[in-house]
């Protein structure tokens, strides 16, 4: 009994043990379901899959079932970003506890009982119960929302090395507090939509109407919500890994109020998308991504400058060559600020260049050609979020030496080819015809699938290590059970 | 691609001390590269991997860019089914749509087949001799009478005028012009015309007295009045239509990829050991699912809506947009080797 308890308070009473959870769930969704599309359908194991699991899938229902898949894991992710939020942020231990309570529970019963809802025979006390996961989850938010309160002078920030007002307001808590509201506040904009579903609303993919001239107040909140939550989840996540990395100075002073800034434009456009706002909302988003990014630029720029001081501190006058090589020494603390950097190839620059050349090239092509940009640039951008997440996971258990330049260098290459190609297969229609592409398209499957598929290797070693581990008496769980990552990151 | 990967050979000779490294060296950039990382730190012998995995990734794209083969020889197969052959569709109310919407239409023919390469040859015969088709160059014009238009944002004008109905000089393009006569290329007359603009597939079925199908028409035709997702049922098989990667006898995805199948092609035949599902909808109608999209004559549906809708999916697109309510759209101009249509009247 000893043995269940004490592994069982790691996985659900630490950090670390909720973070692995999380992954452990999103990792065997992600091998299942992954089988259910692209290649995989192509060779014929999703046939396989689906009788082997007993899944029962109607064809009409496939937009709603998608629709719950990416909550099941967008829940995860949010869960996993939460735990980090309440390991890395100073807040009452009533907040910290039932916030992670509420997430905890909300997310398994939202992904647990949503899939089995969608995938497995309609139990309408399934969808039932994935609905409350949500609203535990949207709860969760709520008092999160409370415990980042950044105007308690409890969490002040003392330290002017840290971007703050002049009272002391410690702006990054602020720019967590912004991203945390906001987020709350645009789940909204896809819950009611959401309960009338079936009333008088019919399920839909965004990217399958993106060419209507009209679409209906009920379809643009669901626009809406799907673009700011993708957004608001790489927001915070910039912000996690700032506080991981301790980002502080001068950046972090010019950072840290545009990322408050552009976070509050950036979701005013967004809503502005159901007001009469809209004819203008783009721009408005424009104007709060600008910003935005700026403040991931400067977290760029700041980390890389550290990462090459510190490596080349030895080194009296260091040549390019040499600070190259301090910059890469350790992809961990490298990858995140990379993948961001990468981004900009996969998703902001894709996007730029559809918005600016939309009526020339991209809207002669069929809606089947965008919808694949569309489609293609979320998933890279939610990709990369993984990835991030990874290379933090990486650093809190404790990787080293070899195994933590491997896992490093092995997320940054494989998740960079497999996105790489997805991005040439996006835009593929701009240099090749499309009676000439197949071997093109030949070529970036394989790109794709052995990037992802190695990927997807890697975290099933780290996950069975990981299970392997949680077997020793005196395994790394021992020690992750205490550790909080607030101790580390001020390391 | 496989010359690239036949370099391990030179890496085991160099472990077997077979040549000197500094000959290897001079010779070979990638050993010369693999050389100085081992007796540099591991930083820079991964640096320089990453080197040279980007650039065997850039010669492996170059190479995946080689030409293919558009006239590949291709089986010919007779389906038995009649292209001139129309199937009349009653009156009233049917399920519309994803959500089954109750929708209804009068009654109408429409035909059995899609528009054939040969049938459309046919017609640009006789199209060029009344003057209703002109040659432009290497394209063939036809008179639209023009969209209505509200200068929404990303709305086209669509001008009176002549239009693109045929472009001659595209590599795809199955029907071919001698100075005098349109032919089909062999072993495609009996396939559905593609490379064909919206305003292609009106004139052709205006020239005639039809009509392109709307939409509702379409669906109508392809789902009889139960909610079936597909022409023949509620799931699909790769007998059942040509869709991306149903290996079909006309498909080499190696190469070509994937290429139209005869009209009618999925009967229920055996063809050289293929056995295929008997595919039609209940009204009788063929290739209501796979092998092209069709366009439908619904202009403006929405205001501001330029697009023409596409229906059907194609041999280029998975089994999920075969759906019968899924809409793909084009621009009127567009033209695509996986874009056909068919006529009611």
């Amino acid at each position: 009994m000893q043995f269940i308890k004490s592994r069982f308070n790691y996985l659900f009473n630490s950090t670390k043990g909720l973070i692995l959870v999380a992954i452990a769930m999103i990792a065997m969704v992600t091998a299942v379901w992954g089988m259910l599309s692209g290649p995989m359908a192509e060779m014929g194991v999703r046939e396989i899959v689906i009788k082997t699991l007993g899944m029962d899938i109607v064809q009409s229902e496939r937009e709603g079932r998608i629709i719950i898949l990416y909550h099941s894991i967008a829940m995860a992710v949010v869960a996993i970003e939460t735990y980090m939020i309440t390991g890395l942020l100073k807040m009452k231990e009533f907040y910290k506890a039932a916030v992670r309570v509420l997430i905890t529970v909300g997310y398994l019963m939202a992904m647990i009982f949503g899939m089995g809802f969608a995938y497995f025979g309609h139990n309408w006390a399934f969808h039932g119960l994935y609905i409350t996961g949500l609203s535990l989850i949207f709860f969760a938010g709520v008092l999160l929302c409370v415990a980042l309160n950044p105007w308690d002078k409890e969490y002040y920030q003392p330290d002017p090395a840290y971007a703050r007002t002049k009272t002391g307001l410690d702006l990054e808590r602020a720019a967590f507090f912004t991203t945390a509201v906001t987020t709350v506040i645009s789940a909204i904009f896809g819950a009611v939509p959401g309960s009338f579903f079936g009333n008088g609303f019919e399920v839909f993919l965004a990217e399958n109407i993106i060419r209507l001239p009209h679409k209906t107040t009920m379809e643009y909140s669901v626009i809406g919500h799907l673009h700011i939550m993708l957004a608001l989840i790489a927001i915070m996540i910039t912000l996690i890994i700032g506080r991981w990395l301790d980002f502080k100075g001068a950046w972090h002073k010019a950072a840290m109020p545009l990322m408050i800034l552009g976070c509050i434009v950036l979701n005013l456009g967004v809503w502005g998308v159901v007001t009469p706002l809209e004819p203008i909302a783009h721009m408005i988003i424009y104007v709060g991504a600008t910003p935005s990014m700026l403040a991931a630029l400067f977290l760029l720029i700041w980390s890389w400058g550290k990462l090459i001081k510190e490596g080349t501190a030895h080194l009296a006058k260091p040549t390019f060559l040499q600070k190259l090589g301090a910059l890469a020494r350790d992809p961990l603390k490298f990858g995140p600020t990379w993948q961001m950097l990468f981004m900009n190839f996969t998703t902001s620059g894709i996007g730029i260049f559809m918005a600016i050349k939309l009526d020339d090239i991209f809207r002669l092509w069929p809606a089947r050609e965008e919808r694949i940009e569309l489609t293609g640039h979320w998933h890279a951008l939610s990709a990369i979020i993984a990835t991030i997440i990874l290379f933090y996971y990486g650093d809190m258990i404790g990787l080293k030496g070899k195994i933590r330049q491997l896992y490093g260098w092995a997320i940054i290459f494989l998740s960079d080819l497999a996105l790489g190609a997805v991005t040439v297969f996006e835009m593929k229609r701009l240099f090749i015809s499309e009676a000439e592409q197949q071997p093109l398209v030949n070529m970036l499957m394989y790109m794709i699938d052995i990037g992802l598929g190695f990927l997807l290797v890697l975290l099933a070693i780290v996950m069975v290590w990981r299970l392997i581990d949680l077997f020793k008496p005196k395994g790394r769980w021992t020690e992750e059970a205490t550790h909080e990552l607030a101790q580390e990151a001020a390391k | 691609m496989k010359r690239m990967i036949s370099t391990p050979s030179l890496r085991g000779s160099s472990r077997a001390g077979v040549l000197p490294a500094r000959v290897e060296t001079r010779s070979n950039p990638f050993i010369a590269l693999s050389l100085r990382a081992k007796r540099s730190n591991p930083l820079a012998r991964m640096r320089d991997c990453f080197v040279v995995a980007l650039l065997l990734l850039a010669m492996t794209l170059l190479a995946s860019c080689a030409p293919v083969d558009l006239n590949a020889p291709l089986p010919a197969y007779d389906t038995g089914i009649d292209p001139n052959a129309w199937a009349q569709i009653p009156a009233g109310e049917f399920y519309f749509g994803q959500h089954e919407d109750i929708e209804s239409t009068d009654a109408y023919e429409i035909m059995v087949t899609d528009v054939t390469a040969q049938q459309y040859a046919d017609f640009l015969n006789a199209a060029l001799a009344d003057g209703y088709v002109k040659l432009d160059g290497e394209n063939i014009l036809g008179y639209y009478p023009g969209d209505p238009f509200h200068g929404k944002k990303h709305e086209l004008e669509i001008k009176a005028g002549d239009w693109l109905f045929v472009p001659l000089n595209e590599a795809a393009q199955r029907i071919q012009f001698d100075g005098s006569r349109f032919t089909v290329q062999a072993g495609y007359e009996n396939h559905p015309m593609t490379m064909v603009t919206w305003f292609g597939a009106w004139g052709y079925c205006q020239y005639y007295n039809w009509r392109l199908p709307t939409e509702l028409e379409w669906q109508k035709a392809a789902r009889g009045t139960d909610e079936r997702p597909f022409p023949w049922g509620d799931e699909i098989q790769r007998s059942n239509a040509n869709f991306y990667a149903s290996r079909d006898p006309f498909e080499n995805m190696s190469s070509f990829g994937s290429r139209t199948t005869p009209v009618g092609f999925y009967n229920g035949n055996t063809y050289d050991g293929f056995q295929t599902l008997n595919s039609a909808s209940p009204y009788g109608l063929y290739d209501m699912a796979g092998n092209v999209w069709q366009w439908v004559g619904d202009v403006q549906p929405q205001e501001g809506f330029s697009d023409r809708w596409l229906k059907g999916g194609s041999k280029d697109t998975y089994d999920m947009d075969l759906r019968i309510w899924v809409r793909n759209s084009a621009p009127p101009m567009y033209f695509s080797p996986g874009v056909g249509f068919r006529c009611v009247r």
